[in-house]
């Protein structure tokens, strides 16, 4: 399966990794992480971005591919809908079915609002559910939430929104046990202690995991629990169109069955975006990490709305994307891998860094070693760099990596790769958006009755995520906003539904001079093949 | 010139590129997926499917987006199976022998074929794990059957009409909840927090200008 350069370069990562066990490698300076990213993050990379003509950022720059999106068409355009005779009638309306949407469903029913889910396809289906390498939570004897939040402040280039980020760290613990006391199974030892790890950029061992199965042994208690509560989840039904009403709160959405093309008309006292990521925007050309339906539906539809966004021209790119076999090319590898002690070294054998840099500095670094240091390894559909998991056997005796990352085990030996005895090819992979639309600390957009919570969020990250605090966000923030919208719908009285402000925004389109063809929100990525 | 292969969706031939997998060639051929394709990686059993090798007598079974095509290949996807799920407040159940006996009783119905161990598409000892559940064995099953996507291929498969993947699921909960000792250190930091303990500590930091806030962060103790 390898090549013949591949084996080669094997035989000088294993004449190293006896002198690697417990090698002491430098961490870098704050100076010599910014001349990295600047050089070679594609966050910096210039051509990668387009500035917006229309809309409440008019005047920022975004990626490109999400600029179209957000500058295109509606897809209600030409539709005759009548608005008068909605098919569904609720007080919350969640969009979305992940982790961050499945949290406010519950909280909102806790609360006793009539809440209804709708998602373009299953209940779960997420990048919640691919989140392998954990929760963290500052619960330790040597932590507390202060530390926390400067790991992620630090982590995210002190952007962070310092109150969501105190609101974060501060209910942490609190997600944590909300989630062992519906059944998450959380690794633990034989006293109840949770083990825990570090995450790139962390100072304090708090990365709670779930084998490496923990976004979607999460997500599987999750969804059990929309059930168990008899919530309405509308499936294969997406959001294609906020509906505002005519005092412009937001009170429902225009859905669009997703296998007969049907459309339905939802009204709502309030409606909470949670409809995730943009990876398979596959900005700059990079494969992802990301669930199928990661398209930024909802920036597109919150944005129309009148909803700002934040920070939407930071992307997260992990690190550590499979840059081979093909099969799973862009597939994530946990970070758990180097939180175990893999590290990453080039095709010389060398440890070209410290294995636990955040994740922007750990990309550009990887990028940097194959780019201009020449350092990479060939592949089918670029190059990657190493990453040494006999390490963790090594260091953590046998059998650890059947225990703490079967995912990973599981997924290369389909492709006869057997991690225990030889390391894998590594390259950055489109992972997670850091921006998104912005909130307050009730989870609040600036169209009233809008929340949005989970990745489609902006600010509580900064311009940088942490591993391990997006599982923690959906889950402090899909909360609150369940909770908070509930309590909204209580007191909103919802005046007659429009879609005047889809014809408002077209007009300041055309009037700005956007043309544009497609019609948005994207749905699903196209890659049949014409 | 790129080595190509045969298979056959649905029955229909089509010519694909070495190499793809199931659901790269479906959509090779031109298939829009809708239904079972979710997050492409493995984690999410929307893509079960059934195949044959032309040939060769044994049914297999796979996860689309993780198995790579083989020449002569008949494929069908399993993009939806109708298990039984059983309705529950986790406050009001327990870890008891008889809850397994009140809400999947099938359960106790298995003749130990293992058609559902053979059909795994994570190569779990299904059987196994559903013989923990029938003898109350609640952490044991929790433990086996941990790395199930709920693609429900074990239970197209078996013919006490047994929904395994909700079996596992109901014996995870009770045993992330009941079973598991409690983390004494995390209900103790919930208390505190609750108590405000660390309310003035995070303001103080956040009040902090700028550049002391980085001086905080690059020198910051980090635990080994």
């Amino acid at each position: 399966m390898f090549t013949p350069e591949m084996h080669a370069s094997i035989k000088k990562v294993e004449a190293t990794r006896q002198s690697r066990i417990g090698a002491d490698l430098r961490r870098m300076t704050a100076q010599e992480k910014e001349e990295l990213l600047g050089r070679y993050h594609p966050d910096y990379k210039k051509e990668g971005f387009a500035v917006l003509k229309t809309g409440p950022n008019k005047g920022d720059k975004v990626p490109t591919e999400l600029a179209e999106l957000l500058q295109a068409g509606s897809r209600v355009a030409d539709l005759d809908l009548d608005l008068s005779a909605p098919d569904y009638n609720v007080d919350v309306l969640v969009i979305g079915g992940g982790g961050s949407g499945a949290s406010a469903a519950i909280e909102a029913h806790e609360a006793g609002s009539d809440v209804m889910i709708v998602t373009k396809l299953r209940l779960g289906d997420a990048n919640t559910m691919m989140a392998e390498g954990g929760i963290q939570a500052a619960d330790k004897e040597n932590d507390s939430p202060a530390t926390h939040y400067l790991d992620a402040l630090g982590g995210g280039h002190y952007a962070n929104k310092p109150e969501l980020l105190r609101r974060l760290v501060t209910e942490g613990p609190g997600a944590v046990k909300w989630l062992g006391e519906l059944g998450v199974m959380f690794d633990k030892g034989a006293d109840g202690t949770m083990i825990t790890t570090h995450g790139g950029g962390t100072s304090r061992k708090r990365m709670h995991a779930a084998k490496d199965y923990s976004g979607a042994e999460i997500m599987r208690v999750l969804r059990d629990e929309v059930y168990n509560r008899e919530i309405p989840v509308v499936d294969f039904t997406a959001a294609i169109e906020l509906i505002l009403d005519t005092g412009g709160n937001a009170a429902g959405a225009v859905l669009m069955n997703m296998e007969t093309g049907e459309h339905l008309i939802a009204r709502a006292k309030a409606v909470i975006l949670a409809t995730g990521g943009a990876g398979r925007l596959h900005y700059q050309g990079f494969p992802t990490s990301n669930h199928y339906g990661a398209t930024a539906d909802g920036l597109v539809l919150g944005y129309r709305a009148g909803a700002k966004l934040l920070y939407a021209d930071t992307l997260q790119y992990h690190p550590t994307g499979v840059a081979f076999p093909m099969q799973i090319f862009g597939a994530l590898v946990t970070e758990k891998v180097r939180s175990l002690g893999a590290m990453l070294v080039n095709a010389d054998g060398e440890a070209f860094m410290h294995p636990l840099e955040t994740r922007d500095v750990s990309a550009a670094a990887i990028i940097r070693e194959c780019d201009a240091n020449g350092k990479g390894i060939a592949t089918p559909q670029g190059f990657g760099v190493w990453l040494d998991t006999p390490m963790i056997e090594i260091i953590h005796g046998e059998g650890a990596i059947e225990k703490r990352i079967p995912g990973m085990l599981r997924m290369y030996s389909k492709y006869d790769i057997d991690i225990r005895e030889v390391p894998i090819l590594v390259y950055p992979t489109l992972h997670y958006q850091n921006g998104g639309l912005e909130i307050d600390t009730a989870g609040q957009t600036a169209v009233p009755n809008l929340f949005v919570a989970g990745e489609a969020v902006g600010g509580i990250h900064g311009r940088n995520r942490l591993m391990g605090n997006s599982l923690l966000d959906i889950i402090v923030f899909g909360r609150s906003a369940g909770k908070n919208a509930a309590k909204a719908s209580q007191d909103a009285t919802v005046r007659e539904l429009a879609l005047a402000h889809v014809e408002r925004f077209a007009a300041e389109a055309a009037a700005a001079g956007v043309r544009s063809d497609a019609r948005s929100p994207l749905l699903l990525p196209n890659y049949a093949r014409k | 010139m790129q080595d190509m292969v045969n298979i056959f969706l649905y029955g229909k031939k089509y010519e694909i590129p070495a190499g793809l997998t199931i659901m790269g060639a479906m959509e090779y051929a031109g298939y829009q997926l809708v239904r079972g394709c979710g997050c492409r990686n493995g984690f999410c059993g929307a893509c079960a499917t059934i195949y044959r090798i032309k040939g060769d007598r044994e049914l297999k079974v796979c996860l689309a987006c993780q198995t790579t095509v083989e020449n002569d290949m008949y494929i069908a996807t399993l993009p939806f199976f109708p298990l039984v799920k059983e309705l529950y407040d986790m406050n009001e159940i327990g870890p008891t022998e008889q809850i397994m006996m009140q809400l999947y009783p099938e359960i106790y119905s298995c003749i130990g074929c293992n058609a559902c161990t053979k059909s795994c598409t994570q190569d779990l000892n299904v059987m196994q794990y559903i013989a923990y559940a029938q003898r109350g064995e609640y952490e044991s099953c929790a433990e086996e059957s941990f790395d199930c996507v709920m693609c429900g291929v074990c239970s197209s498969r078996c013919p006490a009409g047994i929904s395994h993947p909700q079996v596992a699921l109901l014996s995870r909960r009770l045993t992330g909840k009941y079973l598991a000792p409690e983390a004494a250190h995390l209900t103790a930091r919930v208390r505190e927090i609750e108590n405000g303990d660390f309310a003035e500590l995070l303001e103080r930091i956040m009040q902090k200008p700028l550049e002391e806030l980085r001086e905080l962060y690059n020198h910051r103790d980090i635990e080994e």
